[in-house]
């Protein structure tokens, strides 16, 4: 065996104990008690993949990858760090972004090479430019996610007539080039003009869809990037980007329907039919109606004398940044003997499971958070729900009224407990733009004001309740 | 088709298998660290920077390549890092204790 075919060994050996650890680590993923343990065996595994590539024989220089790959690292470091907990869908959708870029890169880079080279086979250049397309499309539809929740952009759907013919026009013009590039006929040019369609379409594809969905779009784009890296795989025959690429993919595709599910949102009609668009007539032409208000002296009474009390967060919380206040008030309650819970609907904050994220991050115990189907076995026999900056997941109307557009969501039954009371920003609708039946109900309160500000009243009143 | 093609499709397709099994029961509570740790994952896609950078020889590639490997290594580190920081936080809320961010 020669040096050469001992370093070829020792390259495939490593990438194959790299992709057990990404699928150990995975499974480690989907139990709360190992997860973290998996996070860091799949880090293990991407370190012996890059340090074994170091050694592949196709890698001859090493000046940039010695440049570009620290300059990288700091960057996704420092801004892992840096990030607020409230912030962090859109750091995924930054993350994920980069990879699709990469993917699209690699794959028109090695094929340029391979062309010049005159060894190009057809299955290699259809590989090249599927990369090309799938990761510019995530790339795009990354940034635009990004801007939407991170409010550079009004989260509301944008879209032009014929938006979705646009799309479709787009995607068949990239195929038809596509195909000319792959078989030779077409050349540099029409690469060029694909980046430039499927940077387009990213866009154009994510434009129509409202803030509420991103979460969604980001479990989209990730598996599109999972899926662009198994492609790329392919384009530089590596089975380790076709495995854990692949497993992206897979993984990202069920997530993206476990998430549907949770919202009772088919994905066809998340990717192709915008929130509350077809419902608009309902939600404005409500006319006003009276609803029952409460203030922080009366509510901290209510709470202070209660025996279970539930709190339901939603994502204006997090916009108050006031999960401080409400764990403040949790704690007095708990010292009190009230028996307090924290009820987590699948979709509360921007991403399932990202208000768990970030209660915990707020020093809510663990224990003390509990899912849909335990709180609302509950509610019947709590004495107050505090409903904070949290809408859609608490109307009765998906519940109850066949003709709403959330009609058959899972829902927090807040309206079945002794009392409701909703901390509200202002008088509007919620995220989907849909009224909610819940204010206007017998049992229901409302505390107008900035969640963090009537959360801090709050808490002061229960000092002398 | 090719010996390796019809190799590589094989290993595409089994793991788009093991994809779905591997997650198929994960608890709500942790679709946004799996979301963002497979997230980091997709970041191998940085080995084929590596790759691409290790034999580009003219200008044109190189700088491809190098834009590459840089979107490619935040995509990894940070990806893996903001997923270890979110479960930190889950341990953290466990023992009820401060004491977050020990890194």
């Amino acid at each position: 065996m020669s040096l050469a075919d001992l370093r070829d060994s020792i390259v495939a050996l490593a990438y194959i104990v790299a992709t057990i650890l990404f699928i150990l680590g995975l499974r480690d993923l989907s139990s709360p008690r190992t997860a973290r343990h998996g996070n860091r065996l799949a880090a293990i595994g991407m370190f012996v993949a890059l340090v074994a590539t170091l050694m592949h024989r196709d890698v001859t220089s090493f000046w940039i990858i010695g440049i570009g790959l620290p300059i990288g690292a700091v960057l996704g470091l420092v801004s892992a760090r840096r990030v607020a907990m409230t912030a962090m869908p859109q750091m995924v959708a930054l993350f994920n972004g980069a990879g699709g870029a990469t993917a699209a890169l690699v794959s028109v880079a090695e094929y340029m090479r391979a062309s010049g080279a005159g060894d190009a086979k057809v299955s290699m250049g259809a590989a090249a430019v599927t990369g090309l397309v799938i990761g510019s499309v995530s790339f795009t539809g990354s940034l635009i996610a990004f801007a939407k929740l991170q409010e550079l952009m009004s989260s509301s759907p944008l879209r032009f007539p014929g938006n979705r013919v646009f799309n479709l026009l787009l995607l068949v013009a990239c195929i038809v080039l596509g195909w000319r590039v792959s078989t030779g006929v077409g050349g540099m040019g029409e690469l060029g003009i694909i980046t430039a369609l499927a940077l387009v379409l990213g866009a154009t594809g994510t434009l129509p869809i409202g803030g509420g969905d991103m979460p969604v779009v980001i479990a989209v784009v990730n598996s599109l990037t999972g899926l662009a890296t198994a492609v790329t795989g392919m384009v530089l025959d590596n089975e380790m980007l076709i495995v854990a690429g692949m497993l992206v993919g897979a993984s990202g595709t069920l997530l993206t329907l476990l998430m549907s599910k949770a919202m009772n949102r088919s994905l066809a009609s998340v990717l192709f039919g915008g929130f509350g668009a077809a419902s608009g007539a309902v939600a404005t032409g409500a006319v006003a109606r009276e609803t029952r208000t409460t203030t922080p002296d009366d509510l901290a009474v209510a709470l202070a004398y209660a025996r279970r009390v539930a709190i339901v967060p939603g994502y204006g919380l997090a916009v108050a940044q006031a999960q401080r206040e409400l764990q403040a008030i949790g704690n007095d309650l708990v010292a009190r003997g009230v028996d307090v819970t924290f009820a987590i609907h699948p979709v509360a904050g921007r991403m399932p499971g990202h208000m768990n994220v970030l209660l915990a991050e707020a020093n809510v115990p663990y224990e003390r958070m509990v899912e849909l189907e335990q709180a609302n076995a509950a509610f019947p026999d709590t004495d107050v729900v505090l409903i904070v900056g949290a809408n859609d997941v608490v109307n009765p109307a998906a519940r109850e009224d066949k003709t709403s557009p959330i009609y058959g969501m899972p829902i927090l039954d807040a309206d079945r407990a002794r009392l409701a009371v909703v901390l509200k920003r202002g008088r509007s609708a919620g995220f989907a733009g849909i009224d909610n039946e819940l204010f206007y109900r017998e049992n229901t309160r409302m505390l107008y004001g900035d969640a963090k500000g009537s959360l801090a009243a709050i808490a002061e009143a229960l000092k002398t309740a | 088709m090719s010996r390796e093609l019809v190799l590589a499709v094989y290993v595409f397709i089994l793991a788009i298998f093991v994809g779905f099994e591997v997650i198929a029961r994960v608890p709500a509570v942790l679709h946004t660290p799996l979301m963002s740790a497979t997230n980091a994952i997709h970041g191998i896609v940085l080995l084929g920077a590596m790759l691409v950078a290790g034999h580009a020889d003219t200008p044109l590639l190189q700088g491809l390549a190098f834009v590459a490997v840089v979107l490619g290594a935040a995509n990894v580190f940070g990806g893996f890092a903001v997923t270890d920081r979110m479960l930190d936080l889950f341990r953290a809320g466990e023992k009820n204790g401060k004491g977050g961010h020990a890194k």
